[in-house]
Parts: structure tokens; sequence; C-alpha cells
């Protein structure tokens, strides 16, 4: 054993997690997790229920693709099948996609990135959990009450006038939002408090910058979701009459509202996406990443633009046009900064020795799929073309290359990197490639056939459609069933890793940030030295050792932090 | 919590993932100022409703403001500034280790945060007696004795001691006696709009000019004082403002006093006297801030012209 892996695993015991304290053996019983503050074990536990509402959103969306499957009623009934789409948006928005990638692999990595022990705020970080926990159930009882129909947006006057349970359903949105608000303080005050020695802003992994933007996001739009939806329970309990035109109020004043949070929203769900790609893409083409800066503020430009474009959500609503005219330049705009990060992650590829390991292949999905989805935005976000394309599949094809092409894919290639770190387990590379190919295929069959049909004029929300769309809809149907099979293929191969799966070096793909330099996985403590930054992409300070059959640093010292008197 | 472990940096215990004292203390601040922007942000959303109701109705705010009572507002108004001075005190006191002193600000906090929520109730209260509530609720029904305080009289007309307060009437005021007819038409021009709900007993206010001075049926002894009906369409819209502005306000002075209960149960247990003093100093940043929205709601809702 070498000197590197001894700092690795530590006070010179031996390196099987089975008698080495980790975070994951620290302490036994449900309690033990459940009232923990290790941030490590809130982002496992987030996992667990994040990937849960993941799959019921999933259900939701074979149901609708399979009523789909003919004209008319194939399995359920019209007002089974408005429950589902809005039951599918609502799981898949508030409850996975938004607190996906920062409440999971964000909480289990960013601590560690920076050589923290945990974030600064622990006792809010679980409470930010549990109040996932009440609002998502809340939520779900909703289903049980009288499952919303009104689509995910929750648009005025219907939400105020349906007999369904939108108080519940935007009680639970509203709860769900103080726990993305508290994810995002904490990282913040993390990220600004915690640094280590040497980890200048300028020198932080990327993968920081991007939730850092996200943490801004959540901090700043997300109490303008809560008022809004607050607004919306009080119009439908007390008859405020802020949104009911009955009542004097304004209903596209709803739309404003919630479109200001929700715009924004996207940017939650696509920066952190966004910043595991900055990662993934440098570390398995071998390369420093190429523009460093430009990325990170391309972030924190693509957070500021997010709050200045929630109009283009409403051209059609009666909007003047000098209003639609300014809300489509500025959206344009967000294409620049979106575009800088896309060039500079196929820059950092260019003459890199690529190794086609799962992450990296979701990796290339994302660029891939995310290249379609943004720039069929622009379709969207010209007025012209909006008009033709608004509510049609096109808006549903398009929100889905960026939400699933992009985040899903990319929170897929981020657990696909962390995963040994995680659990200190690797998965069956073989079959992760083959759900990875399964996936790419499923998805674009799914939706590409949606791009067509919208063009073509099938509006989304639809029960009915006329026979000329069959052939779409079948195709588009089939799609989503072979995404089905990848996914399941995927929690086959993980869930047996878990039991079966070789343990995990450190550092088993060799990155260069904070968290490869402690065992796999970390113990309770996360290191067991104080530990200081330096560059975050400097790859070349890493040797393959065949032995561990993980990377090692060729000079270990460089990351340890020099003894403080203080401690 | 078992699971940290304190050292002592300073005299101060530390949590166990800071490095010092000063870390710690740095992170609560910073993270209390965040989350002080995602209250006013919070209450943001009420703002712009507010601002973009005003901008296209001025005339309902005007209308409206007149039935809020000035002079308990700015009681209220002094009574938070009071508070704010007592907490402030309180950081101060608990950063000295003054242990009585802090007791005694926190008492003093809470008991004037008592004082506000029991002035908002009488407001409330009266509110509520004149069916003066959010829209689906509103049904006024306003005493004769303080509508002639509130609503604009015959006299106000012909002596011009309305000059301005309503947009709508200002123009006609100086015909005179004239205007009476005129102002007649334009309230049953804007009658049904008045009550988009078609609700009969939107008003029981009677209508201007039934009859000449002194004739009128309806009210008290009092009533020589003819009221004149201006009421304009979608008044509701203001009273609606005003409880959903105030209630979350009042919501959060709530909050205020169980943070301070909070503080003071620890002073009980001695917590301040190790010298931490960073929850005081939270929880009174946070009530600074609750004070500060109730200023700009006395100017927006109280003090319009």
């Amino acid at each position: 054993m070498t000197d590197a892996t001894t700092v690795l695993t530590g006070d010179g015991q031996p390196a099987g997690p089975g008698q080495r304290d980790s975070y994951l053996n620290h302490g036994k019983g449900v309690l033990s997790w459940l009232f923990t503050l290790d941030h490590k074990r809130i982002g496992i536990m987030y996992l667990a229920v994040i990937l849960a509402s993941f799959f019921l959103g999933g259900v939701f969306a074979m149901f609708i693709r399979t009523e789909l499957l003919t004209p008319g009623q194939t399995i359920m009934t019209a007002d089974t099948y408005n429950k589902m789409f809005t039951l599918h948006g609502a799981v898949m928005i508030f409850l996975f996609i938004i607190p996906g990638i920062p409440a999971t692999l964000g909480n289990f990595v960013l601590p560690l990135m920076l050589g923290a022990k945990d974030v600064a705020l622990p006792r809010l970080n679980l409470a930010s959990f549990w109040l996932w926990l009440i609002g998502a159930s809340v939520a779900v009882a909703s289903i049980i009450i009288g499952a919303v129909d009104t689509g995910w947006t929750f648009y005025t006057p219907y939400s105020t006038t349906t007999g369904t349970a939108v108080v519940a359903m935007t009680l639970g949105a509203f709860i769900l939002g103080f726990s993305s608000i508290f994810t995002g303080l904490n990282f913040i005050v993390t990220i600004h408090k915690m640094r280590p020695e040497g980890m200048t802003w300028f020198r932080m992994p990327l993968f920081l910058w991007g939730i850092y933007s996200t943490a801004i996001i959540q901090v700043l739009a997300t109490p303008v979701l809560g008022i809004t939806l607050l607004l919306l329970i009080a119009e439908r309990t007390l008859g405020v009459g802020i949104f009911d035109p009955a009542l004097g109020g304004d209903p596209v004043l709803y739309q404003h509202f919630f479109w200001f949070y929700s715009h924004p929203a996207v940017y939650i769900m696509i920066l952190p996406a966004m910043a595991i790609m900055s990662e993934v893409i440098s570390v398995f083409s071998g390369k420093h990443i190429f523009g460093y800066r430009f990325i990170a503020w391309s972030s924190i430009a693509i957070a500021l633009l997010s709050f200045l474009v929630w109009g283009h959500h409403m051209f059609t609503s009666g909007q003047s046009s000098l209003t639609n005219m300014i809300f489509s330049a500025l959206t344009f705009s967000v294409a620049i900064p979106s575009a800088v990060k896309v060039f500079n992650w196929l820059a950092t590829m260019y003459k890199g020795s690529i190794r086609l390991a799962a992450p990296m292949l979701y990796a290339l999905s994302f660029l891939f799929l995310f290249a379609i989805g943004g720039l069929t935005g622009l379709f969207l976000g010209s007025l012209s073309t909006d008009i033709h394309l608004h509510d049609t599949y096109f808006v549903v094809a398009h929100f889905h290359y960026v939400m699933f092409g992009g985040t899903v894919i990319a929170f897929l290639a981020g657990i696909h990197y962390w995963w040994p770190k995680i659990f200190g387990r690797m998965y069956s590379e073989r079959w992760a490639q083959v759900s990875a190919l399964l996936i790419f295929v499923g998805f674009n069959l799914t939706f590409f056939t949606q791009f067509v049909m919208g063009s073509h004029g099938m509006p989304r929300r639809y029960y009915n459609y006329l026979e000329r769309f069959t052939a779409y809809h079948q195709a588009s149907t089939v799609g989503s069933f072979i995404l089905m099979i990848g996914f399941l293929i995927m929690a086959g191969y993980l869930l047996h890793s878990l039991v079966r799966g070789e343990r995990a070096p450190a550092n088993p793909w060799g990155g260069a940030t904070l968290e490869w330099e402690t065992a796999s996985p970390p113990p309770y403590f996360n290191f067991e030295h104080e530990m200081q930054a330096g560059d975050p992409y400097d790859l070349d300070a890493l040797s393959w050792d065949p032995s561990i059959k993980g990377y090692v640093r060729r000079d270990p010292s460089s990351v340890l932090a020099a003894p403080r008197g203080a401690d | 919590m078992t699971e940290n472990a304190h050292l002592e940096t300073d005299g101060l215990a530390v949590d166990h993932h800071f490095e010092n004292a000063d870390q710690q203390y740095q992170s609560a601040k910073l993270g209390m100022w965040v989350f002080l922007a995602t209250e006013i942000l919070f209450f943001g959303g009420l703002f712009v409703a507010y601002s973009v109701y005003r901008l296209n109705h001025p005339e309902v705010f005007i209308f409206g403001h007149h039935f809020l009572d000035k002079s308990l507002g700015a009681l209220n108004t002094v009574i938070l500034i009071c508070s704010s001075l007592t907490a402030a005190w309180a950081v101060r006191a608990a950063q000295l280790k003054q242990i009585r002193m802090l007791k005694g600000m926190l008492l003093l906090t809470m008991l004037f945060a008592f004082g506000f929520l029991g002035v908002k109730a009488v407001e409330y209260n009266s509110k509520w007696k004149h069916g003066l509530l959010w829209a689906r609720e509103y049904h006024p029904h306003v005493d004769h004795e303080e509508a002639s305080e509130i609503l604009i009289t015959k006299e106000d007309f012909e002596t011009g001691a309305v000059e301005g307060v309503v947009e709508d009437v200002t123009a006609l005021q100086k015909v005179g006696d004239g205007v009476l007819a005129e102002t007649e038409t334009v309230l049953i021009e804007e009658a049904p709009a008045a009550a988009p709900a078609a609700e009969a007993n939107r008003s029981t206010i009677a209508p201007a000019a039934e009859g000449p001075p002194g004739l009128a049926t309806q009210g008290t002894e009092e009533s020589s004082e003819k009221v004149i009906e201006v009421e304009p369409a979608n008044a509701q819209t203001f009273f609606s403002i005003y409880f959903l502005m105030t209630g979350l306000h009042g919501i959060h002075v709530l909050g205020g006093i169980g943070a301070f209960m909070w503080l003071y149960l620890s002073a009980r247990r001695g917590y301040f006297s190790t010298g931490h003093f960073t929850r005081v100093d939270m929880v009174a940043l946070y009530w600074h801030v609750v004070d500060l929205i109730w200023i700009y709601l006395f100017l927006l809702l109280y003090l319009i012209e």
C-alpha cells in the first residue's frame, strides 16, 4: 500500500469498508438516519425519496402514453387523463426535478468538495428534508382527496373553480418551496463561509458554481411562488378576489406571479445539471476544463437572466406587443451563456482522451439532447413561431428535451459518477452502457415525434386526437416503453451493485476535486485531515494505480492543509 | 445534540464542523440575511399585487383607505418602533452578558408585540362589525355616526371640503347643488360594475340625492348629514389587499413573539450567561424586518391620498 492510499483510508486501518468507520455504519437504526445531521445521510435519504417520486411520476407518464396509444378512450376516461397529466407534471416538477440534483448530489458532494465536515447549517439541512417529507405527503394526499386536474401550473380561474383538491396540492408545493429555499440558503452560506484554504472563488470546482447559482435562484424566486400559492389557497378558501375575475381580480396576474418563479425554476433544474457536466466532461476527457471563468460566469449570468424572461410563457395571454418583444429579446439572450457552456465543454473534449464510461455516455447524451432542447427554445421565444406553436406538443417536446434530456440525463451522469463515492461500490459498466443506450433511443423516439406532431398542430394536454396523429402518438408511446425498460435495467444493476458490487477505490475515475481524496464511502467526518485545495481540474496530478484499480495523487501532501495551531 | 462535539474556542462552544466561533457566527448571520431576503420577496408578491391594483384602480385605494383608522395605525407604528429599540437593546445586553437587562428587554419587546396585536385586533374587529372584509365577505354596513367621518357628506361638497378626495367627483363639486343630480347619474352608471357578483347587499349606505337635505329616511337622528355613496367599482379589492398584507404581517409578528419567548426561556435557563448572543442577534434582525414591513404597510395602506 502506498503512502497515498494510507492517506486515503486513514490511520492504517484496513481498506475494507466492512471494518472501516464510514458514514453508512456510523450509528445504527432508522432513527440514526431520520434525525441525522450528517449531510451525507441527508443526501442519501433525499436520494431515496426523490427516486421514489421519480418512479411515481414515471408511472403517471406511462399511463398518459398508454392512453394516447389510440384516439378516444384507450384505458381511462378523459377526467382521469386530466388528473394523470397534472399529477405527472406536479410530481415530476415539485417533488423530483427541483430538489433533484441539489438536495441529493449537492448535499452529498458539496461539503466534500469543500473539504468541509458538513454544510454550514446542518439542522436547517435536516429541517429542509423534513419539510420535503411533509410537503410531499400533503401533495400526495391530494391524490386521495381528489386528484388535481388543472395542469401543474394551477392557472386561475379554473384552479379557483375546479372541485379537485387544489388546496392540498398547492399547500404541498408551498411547503416543498420552503424545503428548497432552506437547501439553497444553506449552500450559499456554506460556499461563502466554509471554503478551505487555497480555494478562492475561481478555484472552486465548477459544480459548486452551478450549485451556487442555483441556490441564488432558489432563494430569490421560491418565496414568490410561496406567496402566489398562498394567494391561490386564500382565493379558494376565503375568496380574496386577487385572481378571481368574479370578485374583481385579475387571472393574468396569477400567470405573472407563477412564471416569475417558475421560469427561474427551470434554471433551478438545469443549472445543477450543467454543474455536473462540467465535472464529468473534464474528468472523462482527461483534460483540464476549457474556459473555466466563462463557465463560472455563465452560470451566474443564467441565474440573473432567468428573472427577466418569465413573460415568454404568456405571449398569447394578451400582453402588449411591446412587452412581448422585450421578453422575446431577453429570452434570446439566455441562449448566449448556455451556448458558452456547451462550446466550452466541446472544447474540453477536443483532443482529449475520451473514456466512454457510463457517466460520459450520459454527458454525451446531454450535449446532444440539450442542444436540441435549447435551440427549439428559440423557436418558442420568437413571437411569430410561438403563436403557431403555443400549447402544442412542440412545447411539450422542447420542455422534455431540456428537462429530461438535460436535467435527468445529467442527474444520471452524476449518479453514475458519484455512485462509487456514495456507496463504496462499483456498478456493472456493461449494463450501465446498455441502459444508457436504451434511454437515449427511447427518449428520442418518445419526444422527437412530439416535435413533429406539435409543429403539425397537435395541441398539448388533449385526450383525443385526429386520426392523422395516430402514427406519431404510437411511436411516442413505444419510445416511452423503451425508456421504461432502460430505467428498469438501471434500477436492477444499481441495486445489485449495493449488495454484490465490487468495492470502489477512493478515486475510480481520476477526478482532482477534493471528494476523491477521501475514502469511498467517506468516513463520518469526511476527511481524516484538514484539506487544502489546489486546481480542481489538474488531472495530471493523478496517476492510475492498478493494485487498487483507482487513481492516486502523485503528491498526496499537495491537498493536505498545514497543521493549524488552533485545532 | 450528541453528535456535536463541542469544542471550547474563545470561551464559546462551536459546532464540530466549524473551525472557530467567528466562522460559526458569520455563517449564522449570512444565513439570516439570506433568509430575510426571502422574506422581503415573500411580501414582495403582495406589494406587486398592491402596485398593480393601485395603478390600475387608484380610486379603489383612495376610497378604501378612509375606512382605516390613521391614529390606531400610527399608534401601532410607534409601538413597533419602540419594540425594535428594545430588541436592539436586548442584543447589546446579550453581548455584554447583562442577563437581567436581557430578560427585561425581551419581556418588553414581547409586551410591545402583544400591544401591536391588541391594537390590530381592535381594528380588525371594527372592520368585521362593518362587513368591510375581503372580496367574498365584503358586505359593508357602516354606522352613520362613523360614516359621517369617513364618507363624503353633502356639506363637504357644498363647502368644498372634499377637494381632491375623490377624483371622479371633484370636477363636479364646484357646481354646487346642481352636482347631486350629476353625481347620481355617475353612480347609476357605475352601479352594475360595482357589484359584479350581483350581491344585493353590497352597500347599505343610502344613495346620494334621494331628496333635499333633512328629508333622508335612513340613518339615525344625527343623519341630517347626507351621505353620498361614492363607492367605486371593486372597492372590495382594497380590503382584500389590506387583510392579506396585514394578516401575513400579523403572522410574522406572532412568529416573532414565539422567537422572543424561546430566547426568554433560554435566558432563564442561563444559556446566554456563556456569552452566546447569536440567537438574540438573529431574532432581533428578523424583528427589525417585521417592523420595516409594517412601516411600509402603514404608509401604503393608511397614509395615501
